[in-house]
């Protein structure tokens, strides 16, 4: 085979290069299954556009639901890539070599989707610039559009960096487009220099992310925390969402690693190990979040304040209990019996474990979100919230576009870094031993 | 400059809705049929609103006619993200239609609930389109729309003192549901001015707010007999 004779010398990796070169009539199939969801969606929001937000399930009080909730989720999980990418790489985690860039794809997808939540939940979509017309910076939405544009600037660049050098192994293979693998090889001929350059600049942008990311999810959280609304108004909103985000972003990697394994046959760079290893970040913070959770609630609960405590009720055993509980089962229950024990941390098992924190993450959103609006301080504006089929549609239509786009990704560029792997095969390896080395008693220490 | 406020004398409001007619004709409010209005749609600036109090059989209701509350330090303007509400010199919360980009983030922060939304394009059936107030806009669909004081019968008054060459009286800028009220429970005018009768009322020992504890400073000052706090209810009978 001519890829095999090629890249030999690579130690094999041409597997890697498959997905990109051969198409299964599979993926048509389902392409077109996710597409049909999208279209879904799509229809829907013309509806929506035609008549006003009135399609919707939303109402007085509850102006806000499934599209906040959506924009909240979204965001969070586009927390997989970027951040966890970033901490690993700086923590020099030599384990993250094959999932980072799985991990930052989903991270530059998914945040148009939290972007296109707000738009579809807006009344006047076709006023969005007059966030840039006439900007108010004291309103936490305001603070939202800045950071959320410089994230996605901030980690699209992310991604294409480490991009830069797979992206030329496949100009050089002859893959086609031929003229998009030119344009975005940028003239990428591995030179030593240009090594060197491409390093510094990960290195530079794995530091800025971090921080860009922690603030996204905290302005996130501060829409609703600015308010003095019962149970949003809360100083524990930053780090909480943040850890949320954290949260379900794992989880979602977790998911879209198992899933681009079984389909194209990755089990040699994806293996058992890497789900175990992020298993465990899972379990830290599954434990982080029920602190988190808990700490806020007991708050509200000992402080007693009237106003919160019907917000309160109304979550734990009321009209919310059925969504507030089963978050609780899918957050903390499930994936914590599962990941706390060696034997259960299996591929199998961090998969369902991942996809029941996703569940349950999307309703903690939805129990934040509903049960305080639906619950306002004057007593006479109570009110309920059922979406209807517009607002469903466009929710399974998102994360449908989202996989199918996802999906789409793999065709073009090789979803497990080819270059990175070669690197730790070739560089890496001494590397960590010399480290080991030194932090033993006896040993110099190696020049970085 | 004024400081218009709003005096409202629960103890002589008979729950009528006048003021609430009046406003939806004044303000060109849009008629939202009644299954919308099931739904949880309505638009009304100024709603009578029931506050129960006590427990059964020592149940009474006392009808509550809530407008915007005019804070002083208004809790939705400060979320807008586009200046689609402002605070004027004069007090009045106001809203600008054609900016607001309607992503309800007012409605939400609000802690009064007096934010509503345009889930449709608004309807005026039969007679109603004909009977438009040509003073006020009509909102399109997807916008947050509230009580404005009924601002333009500000504009309006202080154009014929100006022409007149006089300084505006007091009694001649009346928001519609003040002018209509037949109790006389409705009071307003300029709180600054000491010997004015809203400030004088709001003055006195039955003056209270609605949710005074935040700090809100609303200008529509409620009278009322009893030991209501206007907090809600839950509270004032702890």
């Amino acid at each position: 085979m001519e890829t095999e004779s090629e890249h030999t010398h690579n130690g094999n990796d041409w597997k890697l290069l498959q997905p990109v070169i051969a198409t299964r009539g599979s993926f048509y199939y389902l392409a077109m299954c996710f597409l049909a969801f999208t279209s879904v969606a799509f229809f829907a929001w013309l509806r929506q556009l035609r008549y006003g937000l009135g399609v919707t399930g939303l109402n007085v009080p509850v102006y806000w639901g499934f599209y906040i909730t959506n924009f909240v989720f979204f965001i969070g999980i586009s927390h997989a890539g970027t951040l966890i990418s970033a901490i690993l790489r700086l923590c020099h985690a030599e384990w993250r070599r094959s999932i980072t860039r799985a991990a930052e794809v989903i991270t530059v997808l998914v945040l148009f989707f939290g972007v296109g939540s707000v738009i579809m939940d807006l009344g006047r979509p076709d006023r969005a610039l007059n966030v840039l017309r006439s900007p108010n910076f004291r309103s936490p939405l305001l603070w939202d559009v800045c950071s959320i544009s410089v994230y996605l600037t901030a980690s699209t660049i992310y991604l294409l960096l480490p991009l830069i050098p797979d992206i030329a192994i496949l100009r050089d293979h002859g893959a086609r487009p031929g003229f998009l693998y030119r344009l975005l090889a940028l003239g990428w001929r591995s030179t030593a220099k240009q090594k060197r350059i491409l390093n510094t600049a990960i290195s530079v942008m794995a530091v800025l992310v971090i921080p860009i990311a922690v603030s996204v999810h905290t302005v996130v959280s501060w829409v609703f925390a600015m308010t003095v609304q019962p149970m949003w108004h809360s100083s524990i909103f930053g780090p909480y969402f943040v850890v949320g985000a954290i949260f379900s972003g794992i989880a979602s990697l977790i998911v879209a690693m198992a899933l681009i394994r079984r389909i194209y046959f990755l089990e040699e760079y994806l293996k058992p190990v890497h789900f175990n290893n992020l298993g465990l970040l899972l379990l830290v913070m599954a434990l982080l979040w029920f602190y988190f959770t808990f700490a806020e609630y007991i708050t509200t609960f000992y402080g007693s304040d009237p106003s919160h405590l019907v917000v309160f009720y109304s979550k734990l055993t009321g009209r919310y209990a059925l969504p507030f509980w089963i978050m609780f089962v899918t957050c903390f229950v499930i994936p914590v019996s599962i990941l706390g024990r060696r034997k259960t941390r299996t591929i199998t098992g961090t998969v369902v474990a991942s996809l029941s924190v996703n569940v349950g993450m999307w309703l903690e959103r939805f129990t934040i979100v509903v049960p305080t609006l639906s619950q306002p301080r004057l007593p006479w504006a109570k009110g309920n919230y059922s979406p209807t089929w517009v607002e469903i549609g466009i929710t399974v239509g998102f994360g449908a576009t989202f996989m199918f786009l996802y999906m789409l990704f793999t065709k073009f560029f090789p979803i497990v870094s080819i270059w990175e792997v070669q690197e730790g095969r070739t560089q890496a390896v001494p590397e960590v031993v010399t480290r080991v080395r030194s932090y033993l008693p006896g040993e110099t220490l190696p020049s970085p | 400059m004024p400081r218009w406020g709003m005096v409202i004398d629960l103890a002589k409001c008979t729950a009528c809705q006048a003021c609430v007619v009046a406003c939806q004709t004044e303000n060109n409010v849009p008629c939202v049929p009644p299954e919308e209005a099931a739904r949880g749609r309505i638009i009304s600036w100024i709603s009578l609103l029931p506050q129960l109090e006590g427990e059964y059989p020592r149940l009474s209701m006392r009808p509550t006619p809530v407008p915007c509350v005019h804070c002083d330090n208004p809790p939705c303007i400060r979320v807008c993200p586009v200046r689609a509400t402002a605070l004027n010199p004069e007090g009045i919360v106001r809203q600008i239609f054609p900016r607001c980009i309607g992503c309800r983030y007012c409605t939400n922060a609000c802690p009064y609930t007096r934010r509503m939304f345009n889930w449709y394009k608004p309807e005026f059936p039969g007679e109603f389109a004909e009977a438009l107030n040509p003073d006020v806009s009509v909102r399109p669909k997807g916008v947050v729309e509230k009580c404005t004081l009924c601002h333009h019968r500000l504009q309006k008054a202080r154009d014929q003192a100006r022409a007149q060459n006089r300084e505006l009286a007091e009694g001649e800028y009346v928001p519609a549901c003040v002018e209509i009220c037949p109790a006389g429970a409705m009071h307003f005018g300029d709180l600054d001015d000491p010997n004015s009768t809203v400030a004088t009322l709001a003055r006195g020992r039955r003056a209270f707010r609605l949710l005074e504890e935040l700090g809100t400073n609303p200008k529509v000052i409620y009278l009322a007999q009893g030991e209501w706090s206007g907090g809600d209810g839950e509270r004032a009978h702890a």
